[in-house]
């Protein structure tokens, strides 16, 4: 019988622009983009130059902090651009997609007979490791730290997020020969996460060889650390593995094949979207290939494309890329109005943690929610707040303060280790003061991982 | 509203960088996120924003605080027209209230929003909306004839040394409206403590024997005997108590009515502003120890405070007020939740020892509340290194066990 976690702490942001779970095909990308970008401590060096022919599984390039593995081509067709930034840092590798994706070769492994070293080294060549992440840090993994657990949720909880088990449909099997890749590449158990009222009853028992685990409650009980701090806490030194479900299949897909899925199906959603579906597209699509034949709500100061959900995603806008791990495409309204005497009005369209509004009379009330940062930045006043959202024995605001003086070792006695960006995202949301502290956490993780990957590079001695 | 909206954003660029009035930016951006929600839209982090923002929390607690003062309005003209023995209809008690309490509110709000903005220019950073709820908060713990410059110097004391050395709104130790009133009760004691100060307009014209002391000091005093106290009569203790209850008590301006006070805590738990923890522990403290002292009654009987039935703290004098508007400072108060218990119930507890025990500092719960300011980053020190040593012995079973 699986273990149920109820959290009660979190807050579902409810958003207009849910997806039909109806399917449709994007139109075949021109050009897709592979952005290092994407990746989290990456220093990256391209294997492929402006001209190349590429096939999909054809390494495009790799990470000189954790050299192992390469990132792929999803598509094949002829590298137009590789796109720099100052100091000439890569930012993305642009390829004119053909018509129809012929795959690379990729020489079969036997999964059985293979051991979990030669099977991590394959999984590395050919593209796929790179659907493996790290916590803390949510790096890619290091193949050669092996975690104390690996997570797989089957839900996601973000706002407006993709039904996992829709994006999984006809994929089981992939899917089940990716939990026992990963199970064998990591020797640790692998833990299947639903949600308890979000998956289906018998998802959770359709697989083997996992331990499943049931959450109830709000976002972000979907949030790997989340999980990772109810089923087994992450302490200084250890590390947890996750890969998004649908990756787990495309693991399966390259073992069991021995061809790149470069395919990723997505949930395009928002106020903005007039007809919010399921997308098949190719991963590192092109945003106007994803939005062609699309229509959008027109809006006064225009819509602002989100890769990735409300909450973390980024802003790439109309000519951007969708990014490597993002299995949600977002559109809102941007909100740069004025509102008169704002501060004073009931409220009945805001949507707010506190109830300070009357909208909070309507709690099934779905808003369309703009970019509008309603207030300004202020000093750090209300207390309470970050509290309500954050299911973890963790106190967030003294782990912010401890961040903002530097104070590592205050850092890693309050759980540094077991939070991510992402966990702060709600009470980035919620704040009265407007305190952006998703970057405050990134930019504590890029200091404790660059000196993780320090340490990796120097020789030790004793 | 386009009209407005345009001489707004019209004379935006003269402010901005670059403008010639550059300097005075935090004194138009304070004018023009007054009139209109400022237009900025999200550039990094979370795409979403709540609706809440500084000034909606601020105004929130200022609408809780409006039934205080209203009924702090009346009460000055029934107590007034009560000492004088004079017949007065309600209209004529309230406009008298009125007449006295509103010069109060606009010398606060006048004296300190000018501090500020000379700050926020120096400094060159905005208008922070703190003080709208501490320009409030001072008249209402004041007494109604608290002379005017007085209170003016109380204000820039509270502001400057209270909060601007600090940093600011959000950075301050101490309650700010705690703190001017702090400053009036040991700079000018007669003219906030004692016996003359709590109606107003009556300093030589009582009617005979008539004595403005307390409630509470005057209940004490006789023992419990409302009909023989000194200045209003009650016919019973119950009619005392719900003399108390509604606020037809002299009193600092606001602090009257425990009723129009649990208006305002309801307001303030309903929205979510006011920390209920604090209000509940400070309450729960206040009679934990009010039961305590009273238990020692029989031994000490020469203290009659002792002798006050607990639940009485609550409802005379500055306790609810403090409990519900002062005590719940999220700036002040400790941060963490469980350290919010542990604040508060030690409020309600020093307010009630100060008062029984050192009945010559009648100001127990101001007294309390800007002492456990003091502590509250110790309580939340100790609290958080609770969660630290449960991470670390969880950290030793992994590595060692």
């Amino acid at each position: 019988m699986a273990k149920t976690i109820h959290l009660k702490k979190g807050l579902n942001i409810q958003l207009l622009g849910e997806a039909s779970k109806t399917l449709e095909q994007a139109s075949a990308p021109e050009t897709v983009m592979i952005k290092p970008t994407d990746f989290v401590g990456i220093k990256p060096k391209t294997l492929v130059q402006a001209g190349d022919e590429v096939l999909a599984g054809t390494p495009l390039f790799f990470d000189k902090n954790n050299p192992a593995y390469r990132v792929v081509s999803p598509v094949s067709g002829e590298v137009v651009e590789v796109v720099r930034g100052p100091k000439r840092v890569l930012l993305g590798i642009k390829i004119l997609a053909d018509k129809t994706i012929r795959s690379a070769q990729i020489p079969r492994i036997d999964a059985e007979q293979a051991d979990a070293d030669a099977l991590a080294e394959y999984l590395c060549a050919h593209g796929a490791w790179a659907f493996i992440r790290t916590k803390p840090y949510d790096a890619v993994a290091f193949p050669d730290i092996k975690p104390k657990a690996v997570v797989v949720p089957a839900f996601d909880s973000a706002p407006l997020a993709p039904s996992i088990e829709f994006l999984l449909e006809g994929k089981m099997e992939a899917f089940q020969k990716g939990l026992d890749v990963l199970s064998k590449v990591s020797g640790a158990p692998v833990y299947l996460t639903t949600h308890a009222k979000s998956n289906s009853a018998q998802f959770g028992s359709s697989v083997s060889g996992v331990e499943h685990v049931i959450f109830d409650g709000p976002h972000p009980s979907g949030n790997v650390s989340v999980q990772m701090h109810h089923i087994s806490p992450i302490n200084k030194g250890e590390f947890a593995w996750y890969v998004q479900a649908e990756d787990v299949a495309r693991i399966g897909t390259l073992v069991a094949e021995g061809r790149f899925d470069g395919h990723r199906r997505l949930a395009l959603v928002g106020s903005s979207v007039e007809n919010p579906v399921y997308v098949d597209a190719i991963q590192g699509s092109s945003m106007a290939s994803i939005l062609k034949d699309r229509k959008l709500q027109s809006t006064e100061f225009g819509n602002r494309i989100i890769s990735g959900n409300v909450l973390t995603g980024d802003s790439v806008g109309e000519e951007g890329y969708l990014g490597f791990y993002h299995h949600q495409v977002t559109i809102i309204p941007e909100g740069k109005h004025r509102e008169f005497f704002g501060w004073a009005a009931p409220g009945f369209d805001k949507f707010s943690l506190s109830r300070t509004f009357f909208s909070w009379l309507t709690p099934s009330k779905k808003y369309a929610l703009t970019t509008n940062m309603h207030g300004e930045h202020r000093a750090f006043v209300v207390t309470g707040e970050y509290e309500k959202v954050f299911p973890m024995d963790i106190y967030p605001v003294q782990l912010l303060k401890a961040i903002h003086t530097g104070d590592i070792e205050m850092q890693e006695n309050l759980g540094i280790y077991e939070v991510s960006p992402e966990d702060f995202a709600l009470c980035e949301f919620a704040c009265t003061s407007k305190i952006e502290s998703q970057s405050m956490v990134r930019a504590a993780h890029d200091l404790l991982y660059g000196e993780l990957v320090d340490s990796r590079k120097e020789p030790v001695h004793h | 509203m386009k009209p407005l909206k345009r001489i707004v954003e019209n004379f935006e660029p003269h402010f901005a960088e670059g403008g010639k009035w550059r300097k005075y930016w935090p004194l138009f951006d304070g004018f023009a996120t007054f009139l209109f929600t400022p237009g900025h839209a999200t550039h990094k982090g979370a795409h979403i924003r709540d609706g809440i923002d500084l000034k909606r929390t601020m105004s929130m607690v200022i609408l809780a605080m409006v039934p205080a003062l209203l009924f702090g309005m009346y009460n000055v003209g029934y107590q007034h027209f009560l000492a004088l023995g004079e017949q007065a209809a309600f209209m004529d008690m309230f406009l008298y209230g009125m007449w006295k309490v509103l010069p109060l509110v606009v010398v606060s709000y006048g004296v300190g929003l000018g501090v500020e903005f000379v700050f926020c220019i120096i400094k060159g950073h905005q208008i922070n909306e703190g003080y709208l709820v501490s320009g409030m908060l001072i008249p209402l713990v004041c007494p109604p004839d608290l002379p005017l410059w007085m209170l003016a110097l109380a204000v820039i004391f509270a502001v400057v040394i209270g909060k601007e050395v600090f940093g600011g709104t959000g950075m301050n130790i101490l309650n700010v409206a705690l703190t001017a009133r702090a400053f009036l009760f040991f700079a000018y004691p007669a003219d906030i403590s004692g016996d003359k100060v709590w109606i107003s307009g009556v300093s030589n014209q009582v009617v005979n024997g008539y004595t403005g002391e307390t409630a509470l000091a005057q209940f004490a005093k006789t023992g419990g005997d409302v009909a023989a106290m000194g200045g209003q009569s009650f016919a019973s203790q119950a009619d005392f108590l719900w003399s108390g209850f509604i606020g037809l008590v002299p009193g600092s301006v606001g602090e009257t009515s425990t009723l129009a006070i649990l208006i305002g805590a309801a307001i303030l738990m309903l929205t979510g502003i006011g920390s209920w923890r604090i209000m509940a522990s400070v309450t729960l403290g206040g009679l934990a120890m009010g039961y305590l002292l009273n238990g020692f009654s029989g031994i000490f009987p020469d203290n009659a405070y002792l002798a006050i039935p607990p639940y009485y703290h609550l409802i005379f004098g500055g306790f609810a007020f403090g409990a519900v508007f002062m005590a719940t400072d999220p700036v002040t108060a400790s941060q963490t939740p469980t350290g919010k218990y542990i604040y508060g119930f030690l409020i309600g507890v020093l307010a009630v020892i100060i008062r029984v025990l050192n009945p010559a500092y009648p100001e127990g719960m101001m007294l309390a509340i800007l002492f456990m300011n003091v502590m509250a980053p110790l309580i939340d020190h100790y609290v958080v290194q609770g969660n630290i040593n449960r991470r670390l012995k969880r950290l030793n079973v992994a590595t060692h066990g």
